[in-house]
């Protein structure tokens, strides 16, 4: 997949390598939809990896170090080979194991040799000139507040969000934004009129697996997030990683089940609220794919005439 | 609501709360456990090369959000290992409990990784299968590293549902709902995709392998 427009000055413009990850490609599809829409509306040309893998995620590395890094190796090797040397990755966790290989075989001789096995010196060379970038990274710093302003020609039909940054996106490489009180996210939202409340929960874990291993511990580190945000009158949370999605969507009955407090809030992914902003039709922003919310979703985004539609 | 989630936790994960046991027995317990050899296994390990430098100030365990349900908090965890009591480091539940969100990593004065430490404690007691049976957290990072190993990818859903048949297989039916409500939404792939360069990977994984 590709995706680009006419240059309006004659230059070639800059291209992305396009790096979904296995989660985009799932539960978390809307992700995608929203943020290539985002990138068809705004002509940021981007091409999608060729034959890409699985980064190497946490699970892996739990299992062989080694492996998980040749994995994320590969995928920076092919968006090298590819010419376009950003490679964003929407995915927190995808994101991480890029940047935590490039550093790896940066600084440590006994990395450099395991994924030495996998590819010639020239190679693990070549990787070094691939920049990792997150797609908040991405929009906020190549894009910027004031462009999203002055392209924005919708106003938020809902209430105040919350900002969600998670976990991996800021820690430990905290390139995206400061690890402490992170902005970037709340700064875009509020230059295309989305009111955003003061939620000092940014980047407390969503309790990533354990939703699935661990259930009772993994949701309620989701309900502490939750309640929090409606406390301080968030009527949706802005996410910008899969996981953390997936994780506050769909286990509110589940925490509204533990806890007796009922909880039933829109989760989105950032490009959703910013390619409303610009125009876009809800369906192509993946807005009728929320589990919890869903009326509040309807409401907002999808008009009278279209409340009936489902899935 | 602490004590209520540590005894269900301790049902799935097996081992006793260390705070159970007779204080003065943990100590005389330990000091023969100790290995001294086991700390320089971690030397080389990227981001614990300051391991020896912890001062035991506690950030790691104050910034932990899962450091409620452990039954040795993240510093104790670094003192043990650093001690070499490397059973009891293993046996904790501990460090099933990481989710590597990396609050410990940006809280530490020393720059030490407690979160790549997690990961090597994780790795080890896979390797020396110290661990309960049927205990989902390393059986999910065993069929997710299968997956990807195959496949070169993964896939939510199957990882779900393998993970979930090995673990508690009983559990499987109150998944359906939430299966059904994503598959409504459009956001569940049934299909699994594989990777054509995958040959090349999993011949140098195979390389690794035989030379270990």
């Amino acid at each position: 997949m590709t995706g680009s427009s006419a240059p309006a000055n004659g230059t070639k413009p800059k291209q992305y390598s396009y790096y979904p990850g296995c989660a985009i490609k799932g539960t978390g599809i809307a992700y995608e939809e929203s943020l290539l829409e985002v990138y068809r509306l705004l002509g940021v040309a981007w091409q999608e990896l060729t034959d890409w893998s699985c980064c190497g995620a946490q699970a892996y590395m739990t299992v062989d170090a080694g492996q998980s890094c040749m994995l994320s190796a590969r995928n920076l090797r092919i968006a090298y080979q590819s010419g376009s040397h950003d490679i964003v990755a929407p995915c927190s966790a995808c994101y991480l194991a890029l940047r935590k290989c490039k550093d790896y075989v940066e600084r440590y001789p006994r990395m450099r040799e395991v994924v030495g096995d996998f590819m010639p010196a020239s190679d693990l060379q070549a990787i070094a000139n691939v920049r990792v970038r997150h797609a908040l990274d991405m929009l906020y710093v190549d894009i910027g507040p004031s462009a999203f302003r002055a392209r924005a020609t919708r106003p938020w039909p809902g209430g105040k969000v919350a900002c969600y940054y998670g976990c991996q996106a800021v820690r430990p490489y905290s390139e995206v934004d400061r690890d402490g009180n992170p902005m970037r996210m709340d700064e875009l939202l509020e230059a295309v009129g989305v009111p955003v409340a003061q939620w000092p929960l940014k980047t407390k874990c969503c309790g990533s697996s354990h939703t699935g291993t661990l259930h009772e511990v993994g949701v309620r580190m989701g309900y502490l997030l939750l309640k929090e945000a409606v406390r301080r009158g968030a009527e949706a949370v802005i996410t910008i990683c899969p996981l953390c999605q997936f994780n506050l969507d769909v286990y509110q009955k589940d925490m509204t089940r533990s806890t007796g407090e009922s909880f039933d809030i829109p989760i989105l992914f950032l490009p959703q609220a910013l390619g409303w902003a610009l125009g876009a039709d809800h369906r192509a922003l993946g807005l009728h794919r929320g589990i919890s919310g869903a009326e509040t979703l309807r409401r907002w985004f999808a008009g009278p005439r279209e409340g009936a539609s489902d899935g | 609501m602490r004590r209520d989630a540590r005894d269900k936790l301790s049902e799935d994960a097996g081992p006793v709360p260390v705070q159970s046991r007779p204080a003065i027995r943990r100590e005389l317990k330990l000091q023969r456990e100790a290995d001294g050899a086991w700390l320089g296994k971690f030397a080389d390990l990227p981001g614990c090369e300051r391991i020896a430098s912890c001062t035991q100030c506690g950030a790691c365990s104050a910034a932990c959000p899962l450091s409620i349900y452990m039954d040795v908090t993240p510093r104790r965890l670094m003192a043990l290992v650093r001690s070499g009591f490397r059973s009891e480091a293993l046996k904790s539940r501990s460090i099933w409990l990481c989710t590597s969100c990396y609050a410990c990593v940006a809280a530490c004065p020393q720059k030490i990784s407690v979160a790549d430490l997690m990961f090597a404690l994780k790795r080890e007691a896979i390797e020396t299968r110290v661990y309960p049976k049927r205990f989902a957290v390393p059986v999910l990072s065993d069929e997710f590293m299968n997956m990807v190993r195959t496949r070169g990818r993964s896939s939510d859903f199957w990882l779900a549902a393998r993970m979930t048949l090995r673990s508690s297989p009983a559990a499987l039916f109150g998944m359906a709902a939430i299966g059904w409500r994503l598959w409504r939404a459009g956001r569940l792939r049934l299909s699994m995709e594989g990777i054509h360069l995958l040959a090349e990977f999993q011949r140098a994984s195979l390389a690794r392998k035989d030379a270990a």
